[in-house]
């Protein structure tokens, strides 16, 4: 019983900073602010999923497959962040060069 | 899940689907046509883990999602390159980035023979679906002769043991696409490395990522086919988890691809297909081919899976890395001038 509540409470917490996450994905303004609702929401919202979950293990194998899921979706989202950030800072620099591009407009064919 | 949760769990993932479809194939900008194609392929893997099917789920996230969401990727990226190429002089490296490939608005006599065209399959695929008569299919045939298959995963006895002739030609197709893209490379650049030079830099997060995740991926890949006897797995998708931890090492920098040119590679890629051809001559021999004696079944499927699984990591990774090209030649060239 106590533990059905620990999953509830859990896994609704990590719905709310999914919801957060995707909220900042729509709002925000530029790719950087994107990428950081999208990775700090969803590594927090899979982790609170997660320690839900582990209140319905039936076994310590399964408790520790739910971890590595855990860990393993950290650092693909982690790295994936860090590259897509990279790629978006390269663009920034190439669209506004010292002689000025028009400011986010995109260049006529 | 039971009662009212799962019909409307499944009612939401439908029409899901069905939107991610529509999607994929409306919007103009090729990127988020793709973007829609992956994440449709993984409701769909959903729909089929939800339908009891856990090894065609596996394939389609694996496959269906990952692997051609990739290939995929790739030829919007080789679209936007040829673009920039087509350009006038003077518009600069700025034209790469600033023009994403978009789908031109075909014209009628294009559109609309197309569109007779799918709906007509579509009719034919409901019909021969409404006219299936309400039984269980082979499912009781397969059942009953599962005991003489050699393995206790029904999916795997269909497929290596039940219909191998299906599978043996399944892997055939695939070295057929490979030889096809691999035709597509010019003739100065035969014998060069396939794909694009890749640009990870030798400290960075993609290289230490690329040194972190192979050691679990190569675990998960033999993981899978190995389970793949009893429970869902097999050499498809092991091999196509095979395939992304290589495309991942050479992506990082870590490894040059091989060239085409390489025996090695070639011997890699043919072995799984020529293993399974040879065992089922040697069951023509001995009576009917891709015939397997009980008696061995289960290291015959152990053996031709092994073999599958290395050919098919090797065929799908390369098939994502495209023919070999020069590093100074843009992807996707194609001289105009003699």
């Amino acid at each position: 019983m106590l533990a059905d509540a620990m999953t509830v409470g859990f896994t609704a917490t990590g719905l709310l900073f999914f919801l957060a996450g995707t909220a900042g994905i729509i709002r925000f303004p530029d790719t950087l602010s994107r990428l950081h609702a999208l990775t700090k929401a969803d590594n927090v919202g899979l982790g609170l999923l997660i320690a839900g979950l582990a209140f319905q293990a039936p076994d310590w194998q399964s408790l520790g497959k739910l971890a590595l899921i855990w860990v393993m979706a950290l650092i693909a989202a982690g790295t994936t962040a860090q590259l897509v950030a990279r790629s978006a800072a390269v663009r920034q620099s190439r669209r506004t060069p010292p002689e000025a591009a028009p400011q986010g407009g995109r260049e006529a064919p | 899940m039971t009662g009212y949760a799962a019909t409307g769990f499944d009612l939401v993932l439908a029409a899901l689907i069905l939107a991610t479809a529509g999607l994929a194939i409306s919007v103009r900008d090729l990127f988020a046509a793709v973007v829609f194609f992956i994440v449709y392929g993984i409701f769909v893997a959903l729909a089929w883990l939800r339908l009891g099917a856990i090894d065609v789920a596996l394939t389609e996230a694996a496959l269906g999602a990952g692997l051609t969401g990739v290939l995929l990727i790739g030829a919007v990226a080789r679209l936007a390159r040829n673009l920039v190429e087509r350009r006038p002089e003077g518009s600069g490296e700025g034209g790469l980035l600033a023009a994403p490939p978009v789908s031109r608005a075909a014209s009628p006599a294009a559109r609309i023979p197309a569109m007779l065209g799918s709906a007509g399959i579509s009719a034919v695929l409901g019909w021969a679906f409404l006219a299936q008569p309400a039984d269980e299919g082979l499912r009781g045939p397969v059942a009953a002769n599962l005991a003489s298959s050699g393995v206790t995963n029904p999916v795997t006895a269909v497929l290596l043991n039940f219909r191998g002739w299906d599978t043996l030609l399944e892997s055939v197709v695939l070295l057929a696409a490979l030889t096809g893209v691999w035709a597509l490379a010019r003739d100065e650049d035969w014998g060069l490395r396939p794909g694009l030079r890749q640009h990870a830099r030798a400290a960075g997060v993609l290289a230490t990522f690329g040194r972190l995740l192979p050691p679990f991926g190569l675990l998960l890949g033999v993981y899978l086919v190995w389970v793949g006897a009893s429970r869902p797995g097999g050499a498809f998708q092991g091999g196509t988890v095979l395939a992304a931890v290589w495309l991942l090492v050479m992506m990082a920098g870590l490894m040059a691809p091989p060239r085409v040119t390489s025996p090695r590679i070639r011997a890699v890629l043919i072995a799984g297909p020529l293993l399974f051809l040879a065992i089922g001559l040697a069951g023509a021999l001995a009576g009917t081919f891709l015939a397997l004696p009980p008696a061995v079944a289960k290291w015959v499927i152990l053996l031709i899976e092994s073999g599958l699984t290395l050919s098919i990591a090797a065929t799908l990774a390369l098939l994502v890395l495209g023919p070999p090209q020069s590093p100074a030649t843009p992807a996707g060239h194609t001289r105009d001038r003699p």
